[in-house]
């Protein structure tokens, strides 16, 4: 199911909790699965929780409570917008609208080629810089301004 | 450590350290109204409805999550409270449909209580409410409705803590959040009707009850159940002398708050098709139904005809009296009567000290530190009783196992050690060295418990020496409602159920003998031989084995008394009408005996069968686990490969086999043929693949299934089922053939 790479990931997660605590490392065994599937399939979760010992509904809870786990395949490069509300003051529905404008795209939802997936996210404890854009749940951009936007999405399509 | 002193509404209290403030006002008997709190379950305090006000606590507090301190002083109604608590049924209401005249639920809806003494007569919120798709959870239990779900939990918690298998769970949050089996699963758990009694609201309703009746509508009587060894209290809810649903009657130390599904969902074959309701008569292979003198005349000139040779077979499921007034049939009549038909060994039966039992109240398995269960399917067998254990095991009871399967009983296991069946009492007696027997030693409330399987076991005297021999208390785990009862019954009578099949004339009562027996063809061949076999049962038996069939009440519909396996004796009355001209069992046998001339058999009521039953007869005493048996050499190995049958939960007895509900689901599933990976290599099968079974004279096309925890030789073949009724034993050897798939050619 998983690479050997990913599953030492996991043991290393395990590692850091009491024994008969090994669920403890659910959240960062999901975010191995993750990074090494693109998105989170019911067997892969299935899959997770057989290798924590746990009900696979528990972990279902687990990944569907954050946003930062893909219950669906996502694009290659996943933008997450925080909405919340300072970070809605000081302007990131409108980047959101930018974002939405340039890629074709609504929340939710992937560009037809495959390349952007727009999440609505929750507080990341950066209402100071925002607007804030997350990428593929690892990378932070602060201060987004429309021209940062434009850069960053630039930036994306040429790598 | 000393008590908390602590004040509720005005009123003292005290309570142990650790208590919460809804532990002190229910107490007190206050009420604080409350959604997800549930005393048998863990606290979560996500409803938020039991907020109070605390003396120098800035915001109002959850009762159900605020331990209660020394000099605390409550306020449930205060003005404070009040809105609190309003506040919180306010948003409660915010999402829910409001659709109480069309709910299950409403009459006995929690929230449809509280919404009258805190909610206000319009809301003021003006947006879309949520919508929460429907889900299909199984046969049972029923999640049409979701968008009434308030997200207490209790469900998902009453799995975790209760069944000890997590089935369903909150995903999502917020207005998200909702409750759902994983990904197309079902909820499977044999306990999984409790769920609906725990839902506060109409979003997990039953199935089969759906849109039957009003709670306001439906009758309560009192009843037990009549399946497994626990008899558990029962409420049957009766509309039009109809039985709508089962309900359990809280007793702590019975059932407490829980059924099994089994024990909740057997009334729906009360009306099953397969009801016999006429008594009917075979002449010249023809049947036909007659009245009811016209039969009891035949069956009692065929019994006196037979005197000296009338063989009774009554399963445990029977009542006291009927089996009571069975044993004195045999008696006067001359034969034998047993109620043990699916046990083989009865070598122990004049060396006994007493009646078997569970050597304890069933409130004190919870007690237990240390247990050895031997040859128990558990939680399949004794749902509640295993639930009891699973409590007994989080406090720290360590559960030991010595049995011929490893299914998983949810609960962690300290030892285990899975033998083929022809070893167990070679383990069982050499268990002082094994890690089980230091498992036992470090104990100090030990008790060695037999189940079914060891009960079941060709050498089951010998095992029950054996488990004496370990020098710890000793149980039996009762296979059915009456397994004690039938021995205070004065049963068995003349002989044993093996030797009551020889007899010329052959009475069965309630009985199967294909299902029930422990051996169907030497049942089935008992029956071929006999000169008359009368039938007295609810259902028209599958198999046309018998010369007369006469139409008995079952369960909920006629009164009787079952003794527990505990040893509590429990009567109940009637809940409805018999169906058709379906009469109470003892009513039938008294006649039977009045007709025969059996001299004393002139019982007016229950009531005088009842006591001449039990006249003079303590029960305590009665009781006894002790056995005086030398220990036998153990049989050698058989040759070939080894059966281990098992009794599936719903398939244990008539009722369950046609509740249709219970049928759907995964435990009716047809039996399949488990072994090993190595034996399905030696014979070259795969699982799916259909193999032939061949037991004696007969045999059974399964499909095999891997189960690699299986012993070596060994195929697990269930028994009590129509697919395998043809075979012999349920201990004994089978041989297993790969059967050609047809391929083209």
């Amino acid at each position: 199911m998983l690479s050997p790479e990913s599953l030492r990931r996991i043991d290393r997660e395990i590692a850091k909790y009491p024994a008969e605590h090994k669920q403890s490392a659910v959240m960062a065994a999901l975010i191995v699965a993750q990074d090494e599937k693109g998105w989170l399939a019911t067997e892969t979760m299935d899959f997770v929780a057989q290798y924590l010992g746990m009900a696979p509904v528990a972990v279902y809870e687990v990944a569907s409570f954050y946003n930062m786990y893909n219950l669906e395949p996502a694009g290659q490069y996943k933008l997450t917008v925080c909405t919340c509300l300072p970070c809605g003051l000081q302007g990131s529905l409108d980047a959101a609208d930018h974002l939405k404008a340039r890629l074709g795209v609504d929340f939710g939802e992937t560009t037809a080629d495959g390349r952007f997936t727009l999440k609505e996210g929750e507080c990341m404890g950066a209402c100071a810089m925002a607007p804030v854009v997350l990428v593929n749940n690892k990378k932070m951009h602060d201060y987004m301004s429309n021209a940062k936007l434009d850069a960053l999405l630039d930036e994306l399509r040429k790598r | 450590m000393s008590e908390l002193n602590l004040e509720i509404d005005g009123r003292a209290v005290a309570v142990p350290p650790g208590a919460t403030v809804m532990d002190a006002a229910v107490k007190l008997g206050i009420y604080v109204p409350h959604f997800c709190y549930h005393r048998k379950l863990s606290i979560a305090a996500n409803c938020r409805m039991c907020l109070v006000e605390v003396e120098r606590a800035p915001k109002p507090l959850p009762a159900c999550a605020t331990p209660a301190t020394d000099g605390m002083k409550v306020r449930t109604n205060s003005a404070g409270a009040k809105s609190a608590q309003q506040g919180v049924m306010e948003f409660l209401l915010i999402n829910h449909p409001l659709d109480c005249p069309i709910c299950d639920q409403g009459g006995e809806c929690q929230l449809q209580d509280l919404a009258v003494g805190y909610g206000k007569s319009a809301s003021r919120f003006e947006e879309d409410k949520r919508v929460v798709p429907a889900k299909d959870i199984g046969p049972l239990v029923a999640a049409e409705e979701m968008s009434r779900c308030i997200q207490c939990t209790r469900c998902v918690r009453f799995g975790q803590e209760i069944a000890g298998v997590m089935e369903l769970g909150m995903i999502h949050r917020g207005e998200h959040a909702e409750i759902v089996a994983f990904v197309g699963r079902t909820v499977d758990s044999e306990l999984s009707g409790n769920m609906i009694d725990l839902c506060p609201v109409g979003a997990l309703t039953s199935k089969p009850f759906r849109f039957a009746a009003r709670t306001w509508e439906l009758a309560r009587r009192k009843s037990i159940s009549p399946h497994c060894g626990l008899g558990s209290n029962l409420v049957v809810q009766v509309k039009q002398n109809r039985v709508k649903r089962v309900l359990p009657l809280e007793n702590e130390a019975v059932n407490e708050c829980w059924l099994s599904d089994k024990d909740r969902y057997s009334y729906e074959a009360l009306e099953s098709g397969e009801r016999l309701t006429r008594p009917m008569l075979k002449d010249h292979g023809q049947w036909r139904e007659v009245d009811w003198p016209q039969a009891l005349e035949r069956v009692a000139a065929e019994l006196t005809k037979a005197a000296g040779s009338v063989g009774i077979l009554a399963t445990p499921h029977s009542t006291l009296e009927e089996l009571y007034l069975a044993g004195r049939l045999a008696q006067a009549l001359g034969g034998s009567a047993d109620f043990r038909l699916r046990q083989s060994d009865f070598s122990g039966d004049a060396k006994r000290g007493g009646i078997p039992w569970l050597g304890m109240p069933v409130a004190n398995l919870d007690g237990l530190d240390r247990v050895l269960v031997v040859g128990s399917f558990l939680r399949k067998d004794h749902p509640l009783l295993a639930q009891r254990l699973r409590q007994a095991a989080k406090r720290g009871c360590r559960v030991n196992v010595l049995h011929s399967v490893d299914d998983d009983w949810l609960m962690p296991i300290a030892n285990r050690k899975i033998v083929p069946p022809s070893e167990l009492l070679e383990a069982l007696r050499g268990v002082n060295g094994t890690p089980i027997g230091e498992s036992l030693r470090s104990g100090r409330n030990v008790a060695v418990l037999l189940g079914n399987f060891a009960q079941q076991h060709p050498q089951a005297a010998q095992l029950q020496a054996a488990a004496q021999a370990l020098g710890y208390p000793i149980g039996f785990l009762g296979e059915a409602a009456n397994s004690v009862g039938g021995y205070l019954a004065g049963l068995p009578v003349g002989g044993n159920a093996a030797s009551a099949l020889g007899h010329k004339a052959l009475v069965l009562l309630n009985a199967e003998p294909e299902l029930d027996c422990a051996d169907p063809q030497t049942a089935g061949q008992a029956l071929e031989r006999a000169q008359f076999v009368v039938a007295l049962g609810a259902f028209r038996p599958a198999r046309d084995g018998a010369d007369v069939l006469l139409p008995i009440a079952p369960f909920a519909e006629t009164a009787g008394t079952f003794v527990s396996t505990e040893g509590r004796i429990q009567s109940f009355h009637p809940a409805v009408r018999p169906a058709g001209d379906a009469r109470p069992a003892w009513k039938v046998l008294r006649v039977l005996g009045n007709l025969a001339g059996v001299a004393g058999f002139d019982y007016e009521t229950l009531e005088q069968v009842r006591e001449a039953c039990l006249r003079g007869k303590d029960l305590a005493a009665l009781l006894s686990n002790r056995i005086d048996l030398a220990a036998s050499p153990a049989a050698p190995a058989p040759q070939g490969l080894q059966r281990i049958a098992e009794v599936p939960i719903h398939f244990a007895d008539a009722l369950v086999r046609r509740a249709p509900s219970l049928q759907k689901t995964r435990d009716a599933q047809p039996p399949r043929a488990w072994m090993n990976a190595r034996l399905m290599q030696q014979l070259g099968v795969s699982a799916g693949q259909p193999v032939l079974i061949r037991q004696g004279s007969g045999e059974a096309r399964l499909a095999a299934a891997l189960d690699d925890r299986l012993p070596e030789g060994c195929v697990r073949v269930p028994a009590a089922h129509a697919s395998t009724a043809g075979l012999g034993a349920m201990f004994g050897t089978l041989g297993v053939q790969a059967v050609a798939v047809g391929k083209a050619a």
